[in-house]
C-alpha cells in the first residue's frame, strides 16, 4: 500500500455495508436455491425466511440511504475521470436496486396471495391486490432485478479488488472493518 | 314388529312431510371457507361442492337436524400447486376419503337469531365433537345461517408426516361458512 487513507467511511456505513453485502448474498442465493423446490415444509421455510430477509434489506437500505444523504463519503481517490463516472453511476444504480429488488418481491408475493408477515408476527400492507395474472407478470421481473443487481456486486467487488491488488490506492481500507 | 314398522313408518312420513324439513340450501348464496396460518400468513380456501339437510322449524330448535357433506376434493385455495398437494394421503386424502360431514346432536337458542349446533364433524375418518354458534339473517324468503368456528387440523391428521410442525402450518384452522336457505320459518 502506497499512500495510507487519510479518509474513512463512518462506522455505521461500513456495518451497514457489509452487513447488508451479507445479507443480499444470502438472500439471493436462497432465492436461486428454493425457487425449483417441491411444495415442502422446506420449501415453506426458504420462502419465507427469504421474505423476511427481503424486508430487513428493505428497512436496513432505507437506513442506509438516508445516513449516506446525511454523512459525506470519503472524497474520490486519484483515478481517470470514466472510472469515477463508472463508480459513481454503479453507485446509484445498486441504491436503486436495494429498493427494487425486494419492492418488486413483496409486490409479487401480494399478488400472488400471499401477504408478508415479517417474522411470521408483523403483517404487512398488500400494496398490490391479489391478482394471479399480475403476479406472473411480476414474478420474472424480480429475477432479472435480482441478477441486474448481482451483476453490479461484481463490477462493484471486481473494481474495488483492482483498486487493492492493481492500483494499490488503499480504496478498499476505506471500507474495511478494522483499521490496518 | 309390525307395530315397531308402523311406527317407524308414521316417524318418518311425519318427519318428511312436516313444515320443519322443507328447508332447501341455495348454494349460490352460500359459502364455506377456512384459514389456517402458514408461519403467520394467512393462507384463504374454500369449498366450493357441498349440500346441506336441514330441519329446522326457529320455533323448536331442539328438534332441529341439520347435517351436511362437503366435497374435499372441490377445494379451491388459489393455487394448482397447493390445491394438488392437499389432495394427496398427508392432507385430506381426497381418494379415501372423498367427503366431510356434519352431523347435528342438539341445537339451543342463544339469543335472538343465535343458535348453538352441537354435533359431530367427521373429516378423513376421524370425529371430533364441535359446537358451532350459528347466526340467522332472514330477508324476505331467505334465511342466511353463518358463523365460525375452530378446528384442530391434526385431530383429524389434515396435514401428517411432514407437515406435523405446527410452527410451520398452525394447528388451528378457522372455518367460516355463510348458508342460504329458502323454507325457514319466521325468526
Amino acid at each position: 500500500m502506497t499512500s495510507g487513507p487519510t479518509d474513512r467511511y463512518t462506522r455505521t456505513a461500513i456495518a451497514l455495508h457489509w452487513l447488508l453485502g451479507l445479507a443480499m448474498l444470502g438472500s439471493f442465493c436462497v432465492g436461486l436455491y428454493m425457487s425449483d423446490l417441491p411444495l415442502s415444509p422446506q420449501r415453506l421455510k426458504l420462502f419465507n425466511w427469504h421474505k423476511w430477509a427481503g424486508i430487513t434489506i428493505l428497512a436496513l437500505s432505507a437506513l442506509r440511504l438516508l445516513w449516506r444523504l446525511t454523512h459525506r463519503p470519503p472524497a474520490d481517490l486519484a483515478m481517470p475521470a470514466w472510472q469515477q463516472r463508472a463508480a459513481h453511476l454503479t453507485h446509484r444504480a445498486l441504491y436503486l436496486l436495494f429498493f427494487a429488488v425486494p419492492l418488486v418481491g413483496w409486490a409479487y408475493s401480494s399478488a400472488a396471495g400471499f401477504p408478508v408477515v415479517v417474522f411470521g408476527v408483523l403483517p404487512l400492507p398488500d400494496f398490490v391486490a391479489p391478482d394471479k395474472a399480475l403476479a406472473e407478470a411480476i414474478k420474472p421481473l424480480h429475477g432479472y432485478l435480482a441478477y441486474t443487481l448481482a451483476a453490479l456486486v461484481l463490477v462493484h467487488v471486481g473494481a474495488a479488488l483492482k483498486h487493492q491488488f492493481i492500483d494499490h490506492d488503499g480504496l478498499l481500507a476505506r471500507m474495511w472493518p478494522a483499521r490496518s | 314388529m309390525k307395530t315397531y314398522l308402523a311406527v317407524s313408518a308414521i316417524a318418518v312420513a311425519a318427519a318428511f312431510a312436516g313444515p320443519a324439513c322443507a328447508q332447501q340450501l341455495v348454494p349460490a348464496g352460500s359459502e364455506i371457507a377456512f384459514t389456517s396460518k402458514q408461519m403467520g400468513v394467512p393462507v384463504d380456501g374454500k369449498f366450493r361442492k357441498f349440500d346441506a339437510q336441514v330441519a329446522f322449524d326457529p320455533k323448536k330448535p331442539e328438534a332441529a337436524k341439520i347435517g351436511f357433506t362437503i366435497d374435499l376434493a372441490s377445494v379451491s385455495l388459489g393455487a394448482a400447486e397447493t390445491e394438488a398437494e392437499i389432495a394427496k394421503g398427508d392432507w385430506f386424502d381426497t381418494k379415501k376419503f372423498p367427503q366431510a360431514t356434519f352431523q347435528s346432536a342438539s341445537v339451543k337458542a342463544a339469543g335472538p337469531g343465535k343458535f348453538e349446533v352441537a354435533g359431530k364433524l367427521t373429516i378423513k375418518g376421524a370425529s371430533q365433537n364441535v359446537v358451532v354458534p350459528v347466526t340467522l339473517a332472514q330477508a324476505g324468503a331467505n334465511t342466511t345461517a353463518s358463523g365460525a368456528f375452530v378446528i384442530k387440523r391434526l385431530d383429524f391428521k389434515i396435514g401428517d408426516g411432514d407437515w406435523k410442525d405446527t410452527s410451520m402450518v398452525a394447528n388451528d384452522v378457522q372455518v367460516k361458512f355463510k348458508l342460504a336457505l329458502t323454507g325457514v320459518g319466521a325468526l
